[in-house]
């Protein structure tokens, strides 16, 4: 209980940093080259002058700044986050469409660069400057400069147009309509080299920490005594030194939710995913700015929510928290 | 001098001098090397690498020499990489110098703004300032390094609190400095050198944010930048994958190198770290 009012008392904390950012973000677009009824006129291929009047009257942009803002932030807090012109539908709706690729990629990067990241970075931390050690190191400063929208892109050109092994593009198969189980697995297809790609850069800052941690966890005086007790090396690396070198890596993924989050909107535009990333991206070239401002609300709660997640995890792993909260 | 010593002890860390010396030489030498426009139309377009020793790279869509496309986007991602992180680097040093030396509302204050940018996704905020600001060069140079100041802040004002109380500043205040004085005179220098090391990583950060901005067509269009062609190289990946693949790889190469430069400057720095 007590962990989840420690953790419950850091969200709340993070209210005030959610309204800064859509203060910040509400205004800056008012900077923006022309407006919803701009864009909306744009659409309908024209209108007079009188048109453009009414809407914005209707749309509640006549108004005086400050007062607009507080509209916003009014409607905000019943979850209405406006209308968007373009696609014709609450902007939540459109969020909430695009919303389960974004998670689903997320989610399965995520579990892939934390589970390679602690294997990798245990093997090299147990082979300290040997070859396993440099090799692995290596790679995970290669994979740290590669940019991850040309990694896809060579992927997409090995393994979807040479070896055809792998869809290049798409969350599912439109040219047939599948149910249950094997919809599930193709879009585990098209999922896999998005997955990849967006992991990469994750997977390498991962067994980098990794590592370092397990090097200096493994150097602790509760290490020697399990030694001295008479326990195997795998018996201590498991039992003892993981769990107090997984600390950081946990910290870590707080601290990049965010960072994968601006990830997925370069990954998604390669492979074509209908998610978030690739709805904010559009929103730009569009500039229905209604929608960014949905999408940023989203991905600030997104981030809010991933570090809340960490923080049960956090006090889970290491008791001593929630026992001093 | 120990730690120059040091820097080129280390191999990693001199292959990295080296390759950030070559891309800088590139820098330099494309106007001399390629006195034309890099994107004016030079041959055939979609000529292969390696088939036209007019054109050693080859061509891309529309028929302008690669090879000049790169040496000239070495200018960008340098000048980008460069400004941007002095901007993010300036930003944060500023907010985290008075966060940590005066703490209490000031320090809960820039914290909390701090925050906010952390939250954010960057390449999401990024997004929205191009949206707002359009995207030239200097707009998406400026927006790059207003996304990246976060992390310095929060680093110099670790340094500023643990700094704040050693005997050094106490009897700069006996003599009487002001606050400013003491920040920019006393603490400063001495919180700079990790900041100074961080900086490598903004940079790093920088370019591949500039180069995935070009790759999805929201940087500046009219410049030889490697996201660009990248960008460009993807309506011909099916068979002329190569427009694309060259871009990224001397993408790879200088963030490779400034970060093996960054590390190396840590390591040597940092003698007793060394041994991780």
């Amino acid at each position: 209980m007590r962990i989840l009012s420690l953790a419950g008392r850091r969200l709340a904390a993070s209210i005030p940093t959610l309204f800064l950012i859509l203060i910040g973000v509400f205004l800056l677009l008012q900077f923006a080259p022309g407006d919803t009824v701009d864009a909306l006129m744009a659409q309908m291929g024209g209108g007079d002058a009188a048109t453009a009047r009414d809407l914005r009257k209707f749309y509640g942009l006549d108004l005086s700044l400050p007062a607009q803002l507080a509209n916003y932030l009014w409607r905000l807090v019943q979850l209405d986050l406006g209308f968007s012109s373009i696609y014709g539908k609450p902007v939540a709706t459109v969020i909430l469409e695009r919303l389960p690729p974004t998670i689903l990629l997320m989610t399965a990067s995520l579990s892939f660069a934390f589970f390679f990241g602690l294997v990798f970075g245990v093997i090299a931390s147990r082979a300290v400057n040997k070859w396993p050690d440099t090799l692995i190191s290596t790679l995970g400063l290669i994979f740290y400069a590669t940019p991850s929208f040309w990694f896809g892109l060579m992927a997409i050109v090995v393994f979807s147009i040479y070896l055809q092994w792998l869809p290049a593009g798409g969350f599912e198969d439109i040219g047939q309509v599948q149910s249950g189980f094997w919809r599930v697995l193709d879009i585990a297809r098209h999922l896999i080299l998005p997955t990849l790609t967006l992991g990469l850069i994750f997977l390498a800052i991962y067994l980098r920490i990794m590592r370092a941690s397990m090097l200096e966890v493994l150097n602790l005086d509760y290490v020697r005594t399990a030694r001295a007790k008479g326990l195997d090396e795998t018996r201590v690396v498991m039992g003892h030194v993981l769990r107090n070198a997984l600390l950081p890596m946990v910290t870590l993924i707080g601290l990049q939710a965010g960072t994968m989050l601006g990830g997925s909107v370069v990954v998604e535009s390669v492979f074509s995913l209908p998610g978030l990333g690739r709805l904010a991206y559009e929103s730009v070239i569009q500039r229905d700015l209604n929608t960014l401002l949905g999408i940023v609300f989203v991905s600030a709660l997104l981030v809010i929510t991933v570090n809340f997640v960490v923080d049960l995890l956090y006090a889970r792993l290491d008791p001593r928290i929630s026992a001093e909260g | 001098m120990d730690a120059a010593k040091r820097y080129f002890r280390s191999p990693a860390a001199v292959i990295g001098l080296v390759l950030l010396l070559v891309v800088i030489a590139m820098a330099i030498s494309a106007g001399i090397l390629y006195p034309r426009d890099p994107l004016a139309l030079a041959g055939r377009p979609l000529v292969w690498p390696f088939t036209n020793p007019r054109f050693p790279l080859g061509t891309d869509n529309s028929g302008r020499d690669i090879a000049a496309q790169i040496f000239y986007g070495s200018r960008i991602s340098l000048l980008i990489g460069g400004v941007a992180t002095a901007i993010a680097i300036a930003i944060g040093t500023l907010i985290g110098a008075f966060a940590g030396y005066y703490g209490g509302w000031v320090d809960n204050i820039l914290m909390r703004i701090t925050e906010a940018f952390q939250t954010l996704p960057n390449f999401v905020l990024l997004l929205v300032l191009v949206a707002v600001f359009g995207s030239t060069l200097t707009t998406v140079t400026i927006a790059i390094g207003v996304v990246s100041w976060p992390a310095p802040a929060r680093l110099t004002r670790a340094e500023f609190l643990s700094l704040r109380n050693r005997e050094f500043v106490q009897a700069g205040r006996t003599l009487g400095m002001r606050d400013l004085q003491l920040i920019l005179g006393e603490i400063l220098p001495n919180a700079l050198p990790p900041v100074i090391v961080y900086a490598s990583v903004v940079m790093a950060l920088s370019i591949l944010l500039e180069s995935a901005l070009a790759f999805l067509r929201l940087s500046d269009p009219n410049v030889a930048s490697w996201g660009n062609l990248i960008g460009l190289g993807r309506d011909v990946l099916r068979v002329q994958w190569y427009v694309s693949a060259i871009p990224g790889i001397a993408i790879l190469v200088t963030v490779l190198a400034v970060s093996l430069v960054g590390q190396g400057l840590n390591d040597a720095l940092n003698p007793r770290l060394k041994s991780r």
